[in-house]
């Protein structure tokens, strides 16, 4: 029995049935590691390139593949579940208990958080061991980097939903909103490797700038001021758009 | 002593009243009933009770309670099906047994519960895959489960064939020789006829009758119905100057004519002065289903 935001009856049941998705098993926690394992694959990746200061462009993919977990996990994972809690009367069910319906908003945030985080260890691990890419330099910058990302994501997952009406249009916002955010975070050009006008202007979206905050940390040194304010104004300003619009039923 | 006060109760979507004025107390340990054709306000009614909606204008009490402002210690005593709603679909009826029961300080155990719905068999099977029946039967139980004092049924039968139906029906009776005050919203009059202490017949977001069953009933206009076949034609204007009569039918010879008791009465000299035999004669009670449809025409 419990009425805070966070019941642990509800946490364990959600973990539980993430547990039955292998889809989002596949997605939030494999998909970023096997990306980063073909790049890695490929013999050019493995060499030392100029244009990203020296770096392996598979050195570079890590943060990368990191940011790839959450972002799947935030933008296409969370918000139609959720979306479809509200449009098939399960908050609503909810409300009729002692329980509040946002345990189970936090639960999946709790849930997508974790297989976020673990996503990224699977790919720190996988970076180390297949591919000798150095572990982050600066373990504790990089830890408050993406634990800001990771805000930022599900908070953009919350706004998505709150948004939504339907699962189905859940789905399509998400995956829309997915490709700018794989963007931004470098998936296709890291943004070391941007021209300096566009990395600018990627440093401040949220993603770019968690990017870029996970180079500085893995490459030694203290994120970026800048980057870290701004991951932190969009996990505000994304928390406050959520809270706002979001309706249990 | 009440434990649902409803007092002109009122609430509008889109400036369109789906409640208008609703008044009415249940009693502690009754069933009450609310009846009334689709749209007539019934869901919205009780969603201001259970606290899912909040109230335009009017007062509601549970246990003394404000469902809206004092929500978490209403759902503490009053346990709630909704007239829609899911579950996680891959959630078993185990797991969601056992999720609910955790919710509620004193919950009721939920095997016996599972046992009395027909739920044992299927404890692993997966939300998704239960018939309309199954969930039903489900959330049945995931009302009851919190030990409430004060239970609301929406459309508690929908889905259930005739057997689960009946078995349903005697679990309620159940559940109330325990204490419990039940609030049956349903559009069943055989269900809302053998389970209602009483029903407020609620029509165009308005209380239009409220009353026992058999009140109901004998307030209709043709609360009696008298049937025979004459062994020989009467004259209509002879049967349309019955006192109290409500209406007249012929159809195929026979002759169905509704009133009251005194109809009864008049009918009976009527045949015997006019030298009249009457075959098959039947004098019946009409039903809650005649009481209903005369009540809400008459408001429309």
């Amino acid at each position: 029995m419990s009425t805070d935001v966070l019941d642990t009856a509800v946490l364990r049941s959600e973990f539980r049935l993430f547990r039955r998705e292998p889809g989002g098993i596949f997605w939030v926690m494999l998909f970023p590691t096997v990306l980063l394992a073909i790049l890695g694959s490929i013999p050019s990746f493995r060499e030392a390139d100029p244009g990203l200061g020296g770096l392996r462009p598979v050195d570079a993919y890590v943060p990368v593949a990191v940011l790839l977990g959450l972002i799947v996990g935030g933008l296409q994972g969370m918000p139609p579940t959720l979306t479809g809690y509200r449009e098939s009367g399960i908050l609503r069910r909810m409300s009729t208990t002692p329980v509040r319906p946002s345990a189970l908003l936090t639960a999946q945030m709790v849930v997508f958080g974790a297989a976020a985080l673990l996503s990224a260890l699977v790919a720190l691990a996988v970076g180390r061991l297949a591919f000798r890419v150095a572990l982050p330099e600066q373990p504790l910058g990089y830890l408050l980097a993406l634990l800001l990302a990771l805000l930022a994501s599900l908070a953009l997952g919350a706004v998505l939903s709150a948004v939504s009406r339907t699962t189905k249009i859940a789905t399509a916002v998400g995956s829309t909103t997915l490709f700018p955010a794989m963007f931004t975070a470098g998936v296709w050009l890291p943004v070391e490797a941007m021209p300096d006008l566009l990395a600018d202007i990627v440093g401040w979206t949220p993603f770019g700038a968690a990017a870029r905050a996970l180079n500085e940390a893995a490459a030694g040194d203290w994120p970026g001021a800048l980057h870290l304010a701004v991951l932190a104004g969009w996990t505000v300003l994304l928390t406050a758009a959520a809270s706002r619009w979001f309706r249990w039923e | 002593m009440s434990v649902i006060d409803v007092t002109d109760l009122r609430k509008s979507y889109g400036g369109r009243a789906a409640v208008d004025g609703v008044s009415f107390t249940v009693e502690e340990g009754e069933i009450f009933g609310i009846l009334g054709p689709n749209g007539a306000g019934k869901t919205t009614t009780v969603e201001c009770v259970e606290g899912l909606r909040v109230p335009d204008a009017g007062r509601v009490r549970v246990t003394g309670l404000d469902p809206v402002a004092d929500h978490e210690e209403v759902t503490r005593v009053l346990g709630a099906q909704l007239q829609q709603s899911e579950l996680q679909p891959k959630l078993t009826v185990r797991e969601a047994l056992e999720l609910y029961t955790s919710f509620y300080p004193r919950p009721a155990d939920w095997r016996p519960l599972a046992e009395r719905l027909g739920l044992t068999g299927k404890l692993t099977t997966r939300f998704g895959k239960l018939s309309g029946g199954q969930k039903q039967r489900l959330f049945i139980a995931l009302a009851l489960i919190g030990n409430p004092r004060i239970v609301v049924l929406d459309e508690l039968t929908t889905g259930l064939d005739p057997r689960a139906r009946r078995d349903t029906w005697e679990l309620i009776e159940d559940v109330r020789a325990g204490g419990v005050t039940v609030l049956l919203v349903t559009h069943f009059m055989e269900e809302a006829q053998r389970l209602c202490d009483r029903i407020a017949v609620i029509d165009k977001g308005r209380v239009a009758a409220l009353d026992t069953p058999s009140g109901l009933i004998r307030r209709s206009a043709g609360a009696t119905v008298i049937s025979f076949t004459p062994s020989a034609p009467l004259d209509d204007a002879d049967l349309n100057t019955l006192p109290q009569l409500a209406s007249v039918q012929h159809k195929d010879g026979r002759i169905t004519l509704s009133g009251t008791d005194e109809t009864v009465n008049a009918v009976i000299t009527l045949l015997a002065r006019s030298r009249v035999t009457a075959h098959q004669l039947r004098v019946t009670d009409a039903t809650l289903d005649d009481a209903f449809l005369d009540l809400t025409e008459a408001t429309a």
